[in-house]
């Protein structure tokens, strides 16, 4: 799928759809959604709270709290929950 | 898992990389039963993260170095007698302890008569224009993607800050065939130079450092040294980068030419500061320690803070690195079944003896890191003074400083007039920067402060925890009273 997925080291079995926004988009089971969304060229995740500037995943880690989505209504931090297959995903605003 | 079933333990271990994995290990190895609990799904923590379990590892060899050592450590936790419990995220470390925590599976409680805390260390960042952007990434988070999500941050990315994960993110990056745009390096190549004769108790570690220096040449990326990020520029997502000269403290030196890359990444750390939510929750005693990330619980040679049965280790306790975290964890996990009367004090000096040996070879080469890392804050000018820098509340420099100016001299007050430190990241990537803009003012670093750690230390949905509640069984209706 996309050239950001570094391959020879790993395999990645299974493919899985999501729903970013409405939109179809394909990842492997065991990615992280920010991770995902990365390799899918969607990189803002989100508008801070009060300038409303775009925001994207940051730390990686599960710590600075950026990269919260919408998944399936609940809010959760996309680099630490991984893919699901039919996850229906909202970044919100946009 | 319902909230209402408490689990009792000997120890709870916080973390699992390892510094936890290691205090886990080495006090259930004698009779302490052991609990340890990540918020990852696999233990390993940052370092020894594992690939997803839905992959397939192909060839180990290519995962490297930190990927066996990882696996090592994963083995011997399987095969131990320590429980362990993954997916679950701490949000209450109370006195006594009681240890409360929830994930995708559900909420835990548990009990226990000691605590290690070995939470690592959270990455500083020193904001600049565009920092927020998307596309502009942690170094430590730029590792976890290449070393665990097998992920590449871009096609062409800017490496900068300070610190040896310049060099591994950069190496990395190379290795996949992507492009690095420039290493930016706060340091200077001598600081480098001089840090060699201390990282000599690694020759392995060093050797490392060595090949990567040499990927880089060969791939002819600049290595700007003494040099950092003054500015990311895009749209929606990072699109270039600027940098510029610096002097030995970090400060732009005025009037030197800037240089600017073409990118889709930027991946950008400046030293780790350890995490003290658990020690700071349960009101240890702090210290400061520049040379060592910053705050952290005060603590003895095995991690005894001055809190009985609760114990600091690894990165958690003062930034010295996955090498020196490991036997830093098994010296908090011995001195945990000592202080539970499972061992001995006699046995207990015999076994530490040999452990503090140890330790003390990779501290060496640890607190070298630890040095190139530590807080250089001259770095903040580049944060001009409309830039954010809480991010979770939008709070510019303009204000902290307004603020300052108007007498806020701790993290607590500023927190209290502008909300700095208030938001969802509950202050882990503002706090360093703010605490530099009133030192720069009071020229007390250490005055001012940290803040204080109040549950829930992580995000937790209010859903999730009132969960399973049976308002009829836990507040029972009084019977009904004749009028």
């Amino acid at each position: 799928m996309s050239e950001l997925r570094i391959r020879g080291a790993v395999e990645r079995p299974t493919i899985v759809t999501l729903r970013v926004d409405g939109t179809e988009v394909t990842a492997h089971a065991g990615e992280s959604v920010a991770a995902a969304l990365l390799a899918a060229g969607i990189k803002r995740l989100g508008r801070s709270a009060r300038a409303d500037a775009p925001r994207g995943a940051f730390c990686f880690m599960g710590a600075c709290q950026e990269c919260v989505v919408r998944i399936g209504g609940a809010p959760a931090q996309a680099c630490i929950t991984p893919v699901r297959d039919g996850m229906v995903i909202d970044l919100g605003r946009t | 898992m319902k909230s209402g079933a408490e689990e009792a333990f000997d120890l709870i271990v916080l973390g699992g990389g390892p510094a936890g994995i290691s205090a886990a290990l080495s006090a259930a190895r004698h009779g302490v039963h052991t609990l340890l609990i990540d918020e990852s799904p696999m233990p390993g923590g940052q370092v020894y993260r594992a690939v997803p379990g839905e992959f397939r590892i192909n060839s180990p060899v290519r995962l490297g170095e930190d990927f066996k050592r990882g696996e090592t450590l994963r083995r011997a936790l399987a095969g131990s007698a320590v429980e362990v419990r993954l997916d679950l995220c701490v949000w209450n470390v109370a006195p006594g302890f009681l240890v409360q925590a929830a994930g995708p599976n559900g909420l835990f409680q548990g009990q226990s008569r000691a605590v290690i805390a070995a939470t690592g260390a959270a990455e500083r960042l020193y904001p600049f224009p565009g920092w927020t952007l998307p596309g502009v990434i942690g170094l430590a988070g730029a590792t976890i993607l290449l070393k665990s999500q097998q992920m590449l941050p871009g096609r062409r990315t800017l490496v900068c800050g300070v610190g040896p994960l310049l060099y591994a993110v950069a190496s990395a990056i190379l290795k996949e065939g992507a492009e690095v745009a420039a290493v930016v390096d706060a340091a200077s190549f001598g600081e480098w130079v001089s840090c060699l004769t201390r990282m000599a108790s690694r020759p392995d570690l060093t050797a490392r450092g060595a090949r990567w220096l040499w990927m880089l040449r060969r791939a002819g990326v600049p290595v700007l040294y003494r040099t950092k990020i003054i500015e990311a520029r895009g749209t929606d997502a990072v699109t270039e980068a600027v940098v510029a000269p610096v002097n030995a403290q970090g400060q732009r030196q005025v009037g030197a030419r800037t240089r600017s890359f073409a990118v889709d990444s930027v991946a950008v750390g400046h030293g780790l500061v350890p995490g003290t939510e658990a020690s700071r929750l349960l009101k240890a005693k702090q210290v400061f320690r520049a040379e060592r990330g910053g705050w952290t619980a005060e603590h003895d040679a095995d991690g005894l803070t001055s809190i009985a049965n609760f114990y600091v280790a690894g990165d958690g306790a003062g930034v010295a690195g996955a090498a020196a975290a490991e036997e830093s964890g098994s010296l908090a996990g011995l001195a945990a079944a000592r202080d539970l009367g499972r061992l001995d004090a006699q046995r207990h000096m015999t076994i530490a003896t040999a452990i503090r040996r140890k330790r003390k070879r990779a501290d060496r080469f640890g607190h070298a890191m630890a040095e190139m890392m530590r807080a250089r804050p001259g770095l903040i000018d580049a944060a001009t003074t409309d830039v954010v820098v809480c991010r979770c509340e939008d709070v510019t420099r303009t204000t902290l400083e307004a603020t300052i100016a108007a007498g806020a001299r701790t993290l607590n007050e500023l927190k209290s007039w502008t909300r700095c430190g208030m938001g969802p990241c509950q202050g882990r990537f503002c706090s360093e920067t703010a605490a530099e803009l009133i030192a720069a003012k009071t020229g007390d670093r250490a005055g001012a402060g940290q803040l204080t750690a109040r549950f829930p230390i992580r995000p937790v949905a209010i859903r999730q925890l009132v969960e399973g509640f049976d308002y009829e069984q836990e507040v029972p209706s009084p019977a009904l009273v004749p009028m």
